[in-house]
């Protein structure tokens, strides 16, 4: 190191192969961080199965489900929220890996990757990647215990929802993300519990379908079709089913594109939340 | 270069660009001022101290220079390139040590370094072997598989110093590295960022407001509630002061602004 401190070479700009060795460095760094907390994948797990084992096994009785596409046949109520249980995962998921990113703890990780010399929204893409891809593996999962449980999609479904399940993962990460900057209140999980995750899973079509909802009140199925979160759901339930829900997906991308340019602006240094966390007290 | 000549003139010549130029810079959150006016330029190749108490603004300071928060006003420049511009240009010049533990406590050291080597685009080889490198340097070789959570604070900073280095900065800065560490690790360190100076041409802004870090042959930058009210060399600033030694200087100096701030 000694010679080199002092010939530093006069270089401009990356190449991409060195985008390339961050982006895989900082999805690395996530995969590891997922594997040491044990903890943390069970209760991804946990979750959805409670809802399937317990919650679904109740409703059977009491929730008739017409045949609605892209079901062909009439289909068990758990057949049926497996979608929303598999957007549950990650939408905790995002809302984990995004908004851990702000707890004091973890501050010291946000300003190491954010001093790094990449682009900054390159850096925060990356970032987002990296948690959409640690839940990949957790949604996969709970498949294979769903399909244990006899929730079977068609053999091509598993792989078909591959490109939507990266989708719907960019999505809800890059709303976590973009809550984590603008919001003081959303910094500890039970506010993002109560006023996010809740909300959003509640209001969509994870648990009932759309025109039960609009039976009972026509005001929540505007809500609900309002709800990103239910266009998430739907575009992974047409996907398992090899098809392709246009809408969804137009709503889904949107979302995405439109959080994630939100995230980026709100992490900029000029604007973001940064500059109002280092105010007196704020950890500077 | 304007701001260096405004506080080098007549000391001595610096050839530009300097490690770090800062001209001019403040910054306020709301109507809580944290920087006023503050203009400094450090030479390369040159121990500079930041010197003042906690609050007088020197986080703020290093979270400007590293890029995160915007500069509002005034202009920061690292050997020459732009903060706010050519920020990727500057930052990749640029190691730091920040106060508060940045370490991932569940990775391993080497794990730990190269997450840092590849967030600047240095490959895994490369980055092994620089980390391997960097630890024999802090004589830390043995430990580099060991969770970072079993370390010691003083090993741990020594970690962080090692981290800041694998990118091969020109300018290192460290904000309060020392704090929370016992004596032989504060030496340790101190001594250790002292010979990058000496054996590598390194540059260091060091922020403390511990006066015993402070060597004869520093450059001092008294920082005192956002202002500059000293910068040059250990006797100079004696001078400006009118003081015996640096703990008096400083005494001397903040408790005139302090009485001025009051009678204003």
């Amino acid at each position: 190191m000694t010679v080199e401190l002092a010939t530093f070479p006069r270089v401009t700009g990356f190449a991409p192969v060195q985008y390339a060795i961050c982006l895989k460095g900082i999805v690395w760094r996530e995969g590891l961080r997922f594997l040491h907390q044990r903890e943390r994948f069970v209760a991804a797990l946990v979750r959805p199965l409670v809802w399937l084992f317990i919650f679904a096994a109740g409703f059977r009785q009491v929730l008739g489900v017409s045949i609605i596409p892209p079901y062909e046949t009439y289909v068990l109520y758990e057949v049926y929220i497996t979608p929303g249980l598999m957007l549950l995962i990650q939408l905790f998921n995002g809302m984990q890996s995004s908004l851990s990113m702000v707890y004091d703890r973890e501050m010291g990780n946000m300003r190491t990757l954010l001093v790094s010399p990449m682009p900054r929204w390159f850096l925060l893409s990356s970032k987002l990647v990296a948690g959409m891809a640690v839940s990949l593996p957790q949604v996969y999962t709970f498949l294979a215990i769903a399909w244990f449980w006899e929730i079977e999609a068609p053999p091509l479904g598993y792989i078909a929802v591959l490109p939507a399940l990266i989708l719907t993962g960019l999505m809800l990460g890059a709303l976590g993300m973009l809550m984590s900057s603008v919001s003081k209140q959303l910094e500890n999980f039970a506010g993002a519990m109560n006023f996010v995750i809740f909300p959003m899973f509640f209001a969509s079509s994870a648990l009932y379908p759309l025109w039960r909802v609009r039976e009972a009140s026509p005001l929540l199925y505007y809500v609900c079709q309002l709800n990103p979160f239910t266009h998430a759901v739907e575009l992974v339930r047409f996907a398992l089913y090899c098809q392709i829900n246009w809408i969804s997906l137009a709503v889904v991308g949107g979302c995405t594109a439109l959080f994630m340019v939100g995230a980026i602006l709100a992490y900029d240094p000029a604007r973001g939340f940064l500059a109002r966390r280092g105010e007196p007290g704020g950890g500077t | 270069m304007t701001p260096l000549s405004i506080m080098m003139s007549g000391t001595k010549t610096v050839e530009p660009p300097s490690a770090v130029a800062i001209a001019g810079v403040s910054h306020s959150y709301g109507t809580r001022q944290a920087l006023d006016d503050v203009t400094f330029a450090i030479a390369p190749s040159t121990f500079a101290v930041l010197l003042g108490l906690n609050g007088a603004g020197k986080s703020t300071l290093f979270s400007l220079i590293t890029r995160l928060y915007a500069v509002q006003r005034g202009h920061i420049r690292v050997f020459g390139h732009e903060v706010g511009r050519a920020s990727g240009e500057a930052l990749r010049l640029v190691g730091v040590v920040f106060q508060s533990r940045t370490l991932d406590l569940d990775l391993s050291v080497v794990q730990n370094l190269t997450y840092h080597a590849a967030l600047h685009g240095i490959g895994k080889h490369e980055g092994r072997a620089r980390a391997d490198d960097v630890l024999a340097r802090i004589a830390l070789s043995d430990r580099a598989n060991d969770k970072v959570r079993n370390l010691s604070g003083g090993q741990m900073r020594r970690v962080e110093i090692a981290r800041a280095l694998l990118h091969r900065p020109r300018l290192l800065v460290l904000d309060e590295p020392t704090v929370g560490l016992d004596i032989k690790s504060r030496a340790d360190i101190l001594g250790y960022v002292r010979r990058l100076v000496l054996e590598d041409g390194a540059s260091v802004l060091w922020a403390t407001h511990l006066i015993d870090e402070i060597a004869d042959d520093d450059d001092v930058i008294v920082l005192h509630q956002g202002r500059v009210l000293a910068h040059g060399s250990v006797p100079r600033v004696l001078d400006a002061a009118g003081a015996k030694d640096i703990h008096a200087a400083f005494t001397r100096l903040t408790q005139g602004t302090d009485a001025a701030i009051e009678a204003s």
